[in-house]
């Protein structure tokens, strides 16, 4: 071969021939400037509050050893081999064990065992939209499910959000009027606990108006409950699959009460979906990781699981606190944010005029990081919002975090004054009050409250 | 063939997409037959070059520290050749005030524009200036930060409501901002590259490229980097006169400037009066497979192992 041809001719010829192969959806997988940016959040130097991670440091070593030694010692062939694709009996069970404690009870044959939460809200996409088809979330949505929502050519349309999670009778008045335009969602996604990014609960009464609505109008809801066992005040409450079983598609995930490197999470719904889900899974990856599967049933089976969720409960019950107090003492009161009672995020709204993805630039420079709001909606809204995550690191970083994002939210506002002509507003000290457990998205403050309380009108997005 | 260490990440923004270039480039100077060795700019740079002892540095760097002079400072004190322009030329183009000064006072137009840092707000009352500022510029007015080489914190403002937070965003990424009236029209670029007779530092202005965005109203960030959310027409569907315009403006702005190597010019045609304006000039253009450069060297009949070829063997001339 001669050097000349061992050189191939590159860019725009290539560029158009990949282009014209990709698929249409390609077209709104969307991603690159955040992510550009969450990247810069990785450096070690960052204290990153824009994580989703749990906390594994406290997971003993030695228990992981001596687990996977017994793995080793009496399942090793069958661990390193295929399992059947609802995954094996043994992790079923754990399962029923798992959804017991939130107040459900399951047969093992109603539990399809997935490769992380994630993938059951893919396999559901997959089982039931067609490009154009409509789904329903809140507004804001789990960041994590905009690019598979984007990825399906659903038309995503985003219900507002309060203190008691999804707007229900904004709901209403969306599939009133999606339905006068002769269209029905395909399901509405929903995370009622913990909320991420929202960090609200939806109430009891929501949940039963919501299961109504779905079983009046057979509608399918996508009940997310990655974090329901992670409660650090309050009473539980029921979960919409307790409610409604025939049309609540359950997901959950063994990542955030034990550990999200097993990649191992599961879905319980109605039988025919169940069904078609398992060949859409079978499509993906035939089984989910047969290693992982031993080493979880291995877990269940060496003692009471519930102790160490307890120690999880306990060490983000504090940073929860640490980070509320941090909020309290460093954000200027233009600022509201959420008081969660469990999971992993706190939602922080700023005045309008700032954008956040804007600030994370300027926050990285002051080597802390967060999730601006914009990623949690299909439409654009959300530029003045961030999600902030107090499981990931520990109390001294949570507080020094707050403090570094509190310092820029602070200059800015100022800038702001100074631009406008308005005074700058008065630090926020001794202010904790207004954030209170009463709190929630957009109900209290000042520019925040003018911008997200009033009710949005229908807002939809064409991600097609 | 030489040893070459690609000098590619650092702390900028643009950290991916400079990885992304620095691959590339990588790839092609191994097809070319040099040894070579990449740096992940951080704090070890110095060690790291000590140790390697290249014959040439290639800056694959966007952003700042890697484009703005600072490296190549570095990279002077070691007495190390690297590519690209020369510590002045990246001090002036990063910096898109100093640019466009430069442009008006030598006739290169440029859109009309006001540039203040924070200090002109803060303690001088600047902000009772926008209203004739915005009288002036007319809307839409866009407003960027003076140092950012991508265009992450540009923004557009539509009325005055918009002037503040615009502000905001763009300070966010710099102390120095600049107000600039907003030319609608054809988003045009010429890359520049140091001839193939080698030794007189002479340069050529390759065809023109035109980004025509797909159903966004603006040609941002995520666009340029990403494929198949921006369509490349290389050459740009321009009439002679006006691609030849466009290349000597590039040419003139690569000058003025003082850069060698390759540069990537960034203009404007204005939709209504066939005026072209040079928005930019960026001394470190990105060369990763969406880039502009690229392109437009391919289209020139220039591939990609030519184009670094080309760029290695202007280094430090």
């Amino acid at each position: 071969m001669s050097p000349s041809s061992r050189r191939p001719r590159t860019t725009a010829h290539d560029i158009e021939r990949y282009a014209a192969l990709f698929a249409q959806r390609t077209k709104v997988m969307k991603s690159s400037a955040m992510r550009d940016l969450m990247a810069l959040t990785e450096r070690d130097e960052v204290i990153s509050l824009a994580g989703g991670l749990p906390d594994t440091s406290t997971f003993p070593a030695d228990s992981y050893a001596s687990l996977m030694g017994k793995v080793a010692a009496e399942s090793c062939a069958r661990a390193l081999q295929y399992g059947p694709t609802e995954g094996l009996a043994a992790v079923k069970a754990c399962v029923s064990d798992v959804m017991a404690a939130e107040g459900m009870t399951v047969e093992p044959d109603d539990v399809l065992v997935t490769t992380g939460g994630q993938q059951v809200i893919d396999l559901v996409c997959k089982t039931l939209l067609d490009p154009g088809d409509v789904v329903v979330c809140e507004a804001p949505t789990y960041p994590g499910a905009v690019p598979t929502f984007c990825a399906y050519q659903a038309d995503v349309v985003q219900v507002t959000m309060d203190r008691d999670g999804m707007r229900v009778d904004e709901l209403a008045s969306v599939l009133d009027s999606l339905e006068s335009s002769g269209r029905r969602p395909k399901f509405i996604y929903t995370v009622p606990n913990f909320h991420n990014p929202a960090g609200v609960t939806m109430s009891l009464e929501r949940r039963e108006e919501l299961v109504r609505i779905a079983g009046e109008r057979e509608l399918l809801v996508l009940e997310d409950n990655p974090y329901g066992l992670l409660r650090y005040e309050g009473e539980s409450l029921p979960t919409l699959r307790s409610l409604d079983e025939d049309f609540v598609i359950y997901a959950s995930t063994f990542s955030k009460i034990l550990s999200p490197g097993v990649r191992l999470g599961w879905t319980v719904a109605p039988a025919p979906v169940l069904a078609k889900m398992n060949i859409g899974k079978q499509a993906s990856d035939l089984c989910s990781s047969s290693i992982s599967q031993y080493f979880v049933g291995a877990y269940f089976a060496s003692g009471p699981w519930e102790d160490y969720v307890r120690s999880l409960i306990e060490i983000y019950r504090l940073r929860r606190d640490v980070m509320l107090d941090a909020l309290a003492e460093h954000f200027p009161r233009e600022a509201v944010w959420t008081h969660p009672q469990g999971g992993l995020f706190i939602w922080a709204t700023l005045p309008s005029y700032i954008d956040t993805t804007d600030l994370l630039a300027r926050a990285l420079q002051e080597h802390v990081a967060f999730v601006p709001g914009r990623a949690a909606f299909v439409d654009g809204r959300g530029g003045s919002s961030m999600r902030l995550n107090f499981s990931g690191v520990d109390e001294d970083s949570i507080r020094e975090g707050v403090r570094r994002i509190g310092e820029v939210v602070r200059e800015q506002v100022e800038l702001y004054g100074t631009l406008t002509g308005q005074r700058p507003a008065p630090p926020a000290f001794g202010t904790a009050e207004r954030h209170g457990r009463d709190a929630s998205p957009g109900l209290v403050g000042t520019v925040a409250e003018a911008e997200l309380a009033k009710v949005l009108p229908l807002s939809r997005k064409r991600a097609g | 063939m030489s040893l070459v260490a690609v000098l590619k990440g650092g702390r900028s923004l643009e950290r991916q997409v400079s990885l992304k270039s620095g691959a590339r480039v990588e790839d092609a100077l191994s097809r070319l037959g040099h040894r070579v060795v990449a740096i992940d700019v951080g704090g070890d740079l110095i060690d790291r070059l000590s140790s390697v002892a290249p014959d040439v540095a290639f800056v694959a760097l966007h952003g700042r520290d890697g484009e703005d002079g600072t490296v190549q400072e570095l990279l002077e004190v070691m007495g190390i050749a690297y590519t690209g322009s020369r510590v002045s030329a990246c001090i002036r183009a990063a910096d898109k005030v100093l640019a466009k000064h430069a442009m008006l006072d030598h006739g290169i137009p440029t859109p009309e524009f006001f540039a203040f840092n924070e200090t002109a707000f803060r303690t001088l009352g600047a902000g009772q200036a926008l209203p004739a500022i915005e009288r002036r510029l007319h809307f839409p007015i866009v407003v960027k930060p003076a140092s950012q080489g991508s265009a992450l914190g540009i923004k557009f403002a539509r009325s005055a409501e918009d002037v503040p937070g615009a502000l905001l965003s763009a300070f966010s990424y710099d102390r120095k901002v600049l107000l600039e009236r907003y030319v609608a029209g054809r988003d045009l670029a010429v890359s520049v590259l140091a001839d193939d007779a080698g030794g007189s530092g002479a340069a050529v202005a390759l065809p023109v490229v035109e980004a025509v965005p797909t159903g966004e109203d603006f040609y941002d960030f995520e666009a340029r980097y990403e494929i198949g959310r921006t369509r490349f027409e290389c050459p740009a569907a321009l009439d002679d006169a006006v691609a030849s315009e466009a290349q000597r403006l590039a040419l003139d702005a690569f000058r003025l400037l003082g850069c060698s190597g390759f540069a990537r010019v960034d203009l404007m045609l204005d939709g209504e009066t066939g005026e072209l304006f040079v928005l930019e000039v960026n001394a470190i253009p990105g060369l990763t497979e969406t880039s502009l450069l690229p392109q437009a060297a391919d289209a020139a009949g220039i591939g990609f192992d030519e184009l670094i070829a080309r760029i290695v063997a202007a280094a430090g001339r």
